[in-house]
């Protein structure tokens, strides 16, 4: 699960990462009510207005309807007109900003509405690095990963210059030791108060990873003011939707209108549903098999149009759900379900098929694989169902019939 | 011969609830010596269990069985009575770290995960705890170990298997019972499978099942399933370059995954650009692997990795 830019900054100060004052707006009027506090509090004239959505490369991204403004944008005229000057370019930038559609690097061209900005406190800005948390899957133990290059994509720093990047395997019984993280700030260039306050935000932050169950806790940049503060910049923050039951205040912050529809509702039915852009909707039970399903409809010449795993334990309701959600997709032009049951009987998945075809109706050829637990009974159930089905022999033939029929 | 589990292996169950009790009923049915349960509200009570035997499983028994399973409160109590040497464990994901780290404290030689749904957290904790230790830990969230007709820990079906000569490990339980099948139907059968789970953190990798399936004289080929994710995959590869002296046969799911995408699995996500099902194939056949195109295919690549090391 991720969160906004400005969820990940609560949930930073909270656990004493420091972080610039800042204020969420949902209307223009929110975002300059805003202004006058952020400025008071954060005792700088200039305001930064950024949009919160959950992509990346937002500081270069344009929207859609105006195209000369950015997806980020610093906001000067208090320097010399006050709040009242600040406060009327916010209310001119908020207007463009909110409702419309902004484009990066990571949400494609068509974009993604902009709903909530945040407006920030202007920094004087000494250094921009880089700083985050992940697991590192070969030691099982969460990393931090360090770097000078603040404002580069770390993928692009360990293409080109990897020996920019410090790293500190954080033991799980102890955190970050002090020792790591003088040696990340040693690394880092940092010196003086900044050392002293660096040090502090590099042992927080590996906490909170811990604390919050995250899968990715990244600042970048990471800076450093002219008067030695360390504060996060930005904050982007996805969670290990296995540890969310433990963290309750982490799924209040969710926010359902940057995901896609079709996703929410599968997961509702503990469905694991992933929306693709071809024509051939698969409906498989293991999430190994159904990764598989969808090469071997590529391998034959078609495209998927989703990834669905049923999961072992999926009953006929969910069977239901998941071939209700995939026909309600206006690309598909065929479906192929292919089961091997194990745990799964068949004859479940037979079941759910027939009662969802009723429901819903097929307007699609619909190839179905059955193989393991109850086969039999499962294709007397399809069989005497009178759908209009094709069977296949195996996985790699039933894509073969699916794909030639859904051209 | 096989690895890691055989006749002689007596198994605990932890964690009794519907897919506990399910599949502890199938493993007796198929023959598997369970012994014990471990539950901490249950202690001094028993579980019946009672049905047609599966005769897929160990031979020679008579066609109904019938026992009552001893409940304990600990492991620990469990394994003294009762000399159990490996559990299994359904407890669900918020208390299954705890499980594994039980089954580890009572000194168990083989604890197999199949919860599947445990924070990654609390998985790095357990990996800490068990290193050095003498237990080795099967999963998370994988299918289970079985070695057919003599021990079947997990929740694969049974019928499937037939004796023979590879070596299953996978990560990916229904693409184990596709390359189980194949190899059943096409005569080569199974020493033993393996599931290794599909979360990112977990206890057995492919390296350590392979190494184990070098040494063990029944095995004389290996079928191994991968999927996008981490780099299991590569040092497996780098792994059978170095030191394996047996025809080694694989597939990897999810050439068609996008990019920073869960696929179902929680280790199964291509992030930066790494984890990639086209790395993994070009280290594994740079390793002498022999990759079949799509599962359907897994059999028919086993049997010509054989062929090229001259033991069809």
């Amino acid at each position: 699960m991720k969160i906004h830019e400005y969820q990940a900054k609560q949930l930073m100060q909270a656990r004493g990462i420091a972080v610039p004052v800042g204020r969420m707006a949902t209307t223009v009027d929110e975002a300059v009510a805003a202004v006058g506090p952020v400025i008071e509090e954060g005792g700088h004239p200039v305001v930064v207005v950024k949009s919160q959505i959950h992509a990346g490369g937002r500081g270069k991204g344009r929207f859609l309807e105006h195209g000369d403004v950015a997806g980020v944008n610093v906001v000067t005229d208090g320097v010399k007109g006050g709040v009242a000057a600040a406060e009327a370019r916010v209310r001119e930038l908020a207007g463009q900003m909110l409702g419309s559609t902004l484009a990066t690097v990571q949400t494609g061209p068509e974009g993604k509405q902009v709903n909530r900005l945040y407006i920030e406190q202007g920094i004087d800005i000494a250094r921009e690095l880089y700083v985050s948390v992940v697991l590192d899957r070969v030691s099982g133990r969460n990393v931090v990963m360090a770097s000078t290059e603040g404002g580069m994509e770390i993928e692009e720093v360990a293409a080109h210059t990897p020996e920019k990047i410090l790293r500190e395997t954080v033991d799980p019984a102890l955190s970050l030791a002090d020792f790591q993280a003088r040696r990340l700030a040693y690394g880092l260039g940092l010196q003086g108060d900044a050392f002293v306050n660096g040090v502090g935000f590099l042992k927080a932050l590996a906490a909170a990873a811990d604390a919050l169950d995250t899968d990715l806790l990244e600042v970048n940049p990471l800076v450093v003011t002219k008067q030695g503060a360390v504060m996060a910049l930005d904050g982007k923050m996805s969670f290990d939707n296995n540890a969310l039951f433990r963290h309750p205040e982490v799924v209040a912050m969710r926010d359902l209108s940057e995901e896609n529809d079709a996703e929410v509702e599968a997961g509702k039915y503990g469905l694991s549903f992933i929306k693709l852009e071809g024509s051939v909707g698969c409906l498989v039970n293991g999430a190994g098999l159904a990764m598989a399903t969808m090469d071997t409809i590529k391998q034959v010449g078609g495209e998927p149009a989703n990834f669905l795993d049923v999961g072992g334990g999926a009953t006929e309701e969910n069977v239901s759900a998941a071939f209700t959600i995939i026909t309600r997709d206006p690309n598909v032009k065929g479906i192929f379900v292919n089961i091997f049951g194990g745990i799964m009987k068949c004859d479940t998945i037979a079941n759910g098929v027939v009662a969802a075809v009723k429901q819903v109706g097929l307007k699609v050829p619909l190839v179905v694989r059955l193989e393991g637990t109850n086969v039999d009974l499962g294709k007397t159930i399809l069989s005497e169902s009178e759908l209009n089905l094709i069977a296949a022999d195996d996985m790699k033939d039933g894509a073969k019939k699916i794909v030639e029929l859904a051209r | 011969m096989s690895i890691l589990v055989d006749e002689n292996t007596r198994v605990l169950v932890q964690g009794l609830g519907s897919a506990g009790r399910f599949h502890t009923d199938k493993a007796i049915a198929y023959g598997t010596r369970m012994v014990a349960a471990v539950h901490p509200k249950r202690g001094g009570e028993s579980e019946r269990f009672e049905g047609d035997t599966d005769h897929s499983g160990v031979p020679g028994r008579a066609d109904r069985y019938a026992l009552d399973l001893p409940i304990f409160r600990t492991v620990r109590e469990a394994v003294d009575a009762t000399g159990a040497n490996a559990s299994v464990i359904f407890v669900p994901p918020a208390g299954a770290g705890d499980a594994i780290l039980e089954a580890a404290d009572a000194g168990l030689e083989l604890v197999v995960a199949i919860t599947e749904g445990i924070p990654i957290m609390d998985m790095v904790k357990v990996k800490r705890v068990l290193q050095g230790s003498a237990t080795r830990l099967v999963g998370p969230n994988c299918p289970g170990v079985i070695t057919p007709h003599a021990c079947k820990i997990g929740i694969m079906p049974g019928y499937i298997h037939q004796g023979g000569r590879i070596g299953v490990v996978s990560r990916s339980g229904t693409l184990t019972y596709e390359a189980v099948k194949q190899l059943t139907d096409n005569g080569l059968g199974q020493t033993s499978a393996v599931g290794i789970g599909g979360d990112p953190v977990n206890g057995t990798n492919f390296v350590d099942v392979l190494e184990l399936y070098n040494r063990d004289p029944a095995t004389e080929g290996v079928i191994m399933i991968g999927e996008i994710g981490g780099s299991a995959e590569e040092e497996a590869a780098a792994w059978i370059k170095a030191n394996m002296r047996k025809p080694v046969a694989a597939f990897i799911a999810g050439t068609t995954a996008p990019p920073g995408k869960r696929m179902g699995h929680a280790g199964a996500i291509i992030s930066g650009g790494r984890g990639t099902a086209k790395d993994k194939i070009t280290a594994l056949r740079g390793a002498g692997v022999v990759v079949a195109q799509t599962p359907s295919d897994m059999g028919s690549v086993m049997l010509e990795a054989m062929a090229k090391a001259g033991k069809a």
